[in-house]
């Protein structure tokens, strides 16, 4: 059994009054697929943004390969992070936005260079060439010189994916990148994280509200309530014999509105 | 008739001091703005300060004091200005003050989205700033940045009366010298309205250019 390169300490974490995560534990595997689902509000959201460094926690700890995301040690004291560390310690993750979040003023090649070549250093020739065979994978190099106001809401979604690999990731989040395409975009979208599946040994964290599509893709999945992990366990177990009543009661809600389980 | 080319000569060569100053004051106005407008949303106190008080301080006071300031009150504390460096002083200040509001709200008008981008790609602060909010940024600033420009050509007639013989000085010779006040005034007010045309043209152009491809019809 290897060590967990994502570990989540009773972390908590408000917005005012309002307690979004509430001494939130959890472990990650490397190479795990990891369903998070939940009402809107539960903080499974947050966590994403939180592993991002999106948003700071108000206690506990997270560790990414066994290193403090937020806190750095010195002389044996665990101090808060300054932005070198926290520079270094994204250098491991990678993240998917819901509204795609491309940058609109550039292509789609010069999206998907931009990174590497600033943070990394990467020359312009062997940053396209890898911005080329990514774009293909996604099944976008035909408008690698297409602006990203030109394509659809799948297209975009998909070069957000090339660009967020790019940097070579460990781990990857995934925050509802489905929920704002056409019905009939999600297909080509779903189908871009199957190929990362197979062809990569990424640990990818999704939430995401595809039931059908966190069934067939997860390792593992996590039932999200009022901040809280209420129930997590293998999808079949999940889906079809959930033990808790808040997720019977969520997953009844999920079928009436007429996704596939 | 050959007393009036040789007058209009004496236009145009005021016209040339006026472009001198419009395009000078516009490249200070320009770096002062980026300078405060950035400073206003600067996460350090001293610089947020600094940048509040001159914008404060420059678009509180007249521009017509500013100058006289410049050129008459600067040398007795031992800085003596040439009436062009006066003028370019005074102008870019004070316009630069403007266009320094205009460069903070172009910036805080940019998407949350768009900063998040940043972090997740791991851009560091600047390399976000440099590569994805200001180019973005600019394209907001860029007509309110004509107005600022156009404002500056027009406040540039104030250099007259430190005798730096712009259009509106040359065109007080004329008028002094033949007693038509008519000709002169009415071939300035012309010459004043091509230039701000240019500006407008120019500034639009600009801006054509810079939105391609940004709506997804014109590449």
């Amino acid at each position: 059994m290897s060590a967990p390169i994502i570990k989540v300490d009773a972390i908590s974490k408000s917005f005012g009054a309002f307690k979004v995560l509430d001494g939130l534990s959890m472990q990650v595997m490397p190479r795990e697929k990891l369903a998070l689902i939940g009402p809107s509000g539960s903080g499974k959201t947050t966590i994403l943004r939180i592993l991002m460094t999106l948003e700071r926690i108000d206690g506990g700890h997270i560790q990414i390969e066994g290193e403090h995301l937020y806190h750095m040690e010195r002389n044996g004291q665990l101090l808060p992070a300054d932005e070198r560390h926290l520079a270094r310690m994204r250098q491991k993750i990678g993240m998917v936005f819901q509204l795609f979040n491309l940058f609109p003023h550039k292509s789609v090649i010069d999206n998907v260079t931009l990174a590497p070549m600033l943070t990394k250093g990467t020359p312009r020739a062997a940053a396209e060439k890898r911005a080329m065979e990514l774009l293909d994978m996604v099944g976008m190099a035909d408008k690698a010189r297409a602006m990203p106001a030109q394509l659809s809401g799948g297209q975009k979604q998909r070069v957000a994916i090339a660009r967020a690999l790019a940097l070579q990731p460990k781990i990857m989040l995934f925050d509802e990148v489905t929920s704002a395409l056409d019905p009939e975009l999600v297909e080509e979208v779903l189908n871009v994280l199957w190929r990362l599946c197979a062809e990569t040994d990424m640990t990818m964290l999704l939430v995401t509200h595809e039931m059908g599509f966190a069934h067939d893709f997860a390792d593992r999945v996590l039932f999200f309530d009022r901040g809280k992990i209420v129930e997590e366990g293998k999808p079949d177990e999940i889906f079809r014999h959930p033990k808790q009543e808040r997720t019977q009661g969520f997953l009844k809600k999920i079928i009436a509105a007429g996704h596939r389980v | 008739m050959t007393q009036w080319s040789g007058y209009l000569g004496l236009i145009l060569q005021g016209a040339l001091v006026t472009i001198e100053l419009t395009l000078m004051g516009s490249v200070l106005a320009l770096i002062m703005a980026f300078l405060a407008g950035m400073g206003r949303l600067s996460r350090f106190f001293v610089l947020r300060a600094l940048a509040t008080a001159y914008i404060e301080f420059f678009r509180g006071t007249s521009i017509f004091v500013q100058l006289f300031f410049a050129y008459f009150v600067l040398p007795l504390i031992g800085l003596e200005l040439t009436p062009l460096q006066a003028g370019v002083l005074a102008l870019g200040l004070n316009v630069g003050a403007y266009a320094a509001e205009v460069v903070r709200g172009a910036v805080q008008s940019i998407g949350r989205e768009q900063h998040e981008a940043c972090i997740a790609l791991n851009l560091g602060r600047w390399q976000g700033l440099r590569h994805v909010i200001l180019p973005q940024a600019f394209l907001v600033m860029l007509p309110t940045f004509g107005n600022n420009a156009i404002e500056l050509l027009k406040a540039t007639s104030v250099v007259s009366l430190i005798s730096l013989a712009d259009l509106t000085f040359q065109a007080q010779v004329v008028r002094a010298q033949t007693g038509n006040t008519m000709v002169p005034f009415a071939t300035i007010l012309v010459i004043y309205f091509i230039l701000a045309l240019l500006i407008s043209w120019g500034v639009r152009s600009l801006e054509r250019r810079m939105a391609r491809g940004l709506d997804g019809v014109r590449v």
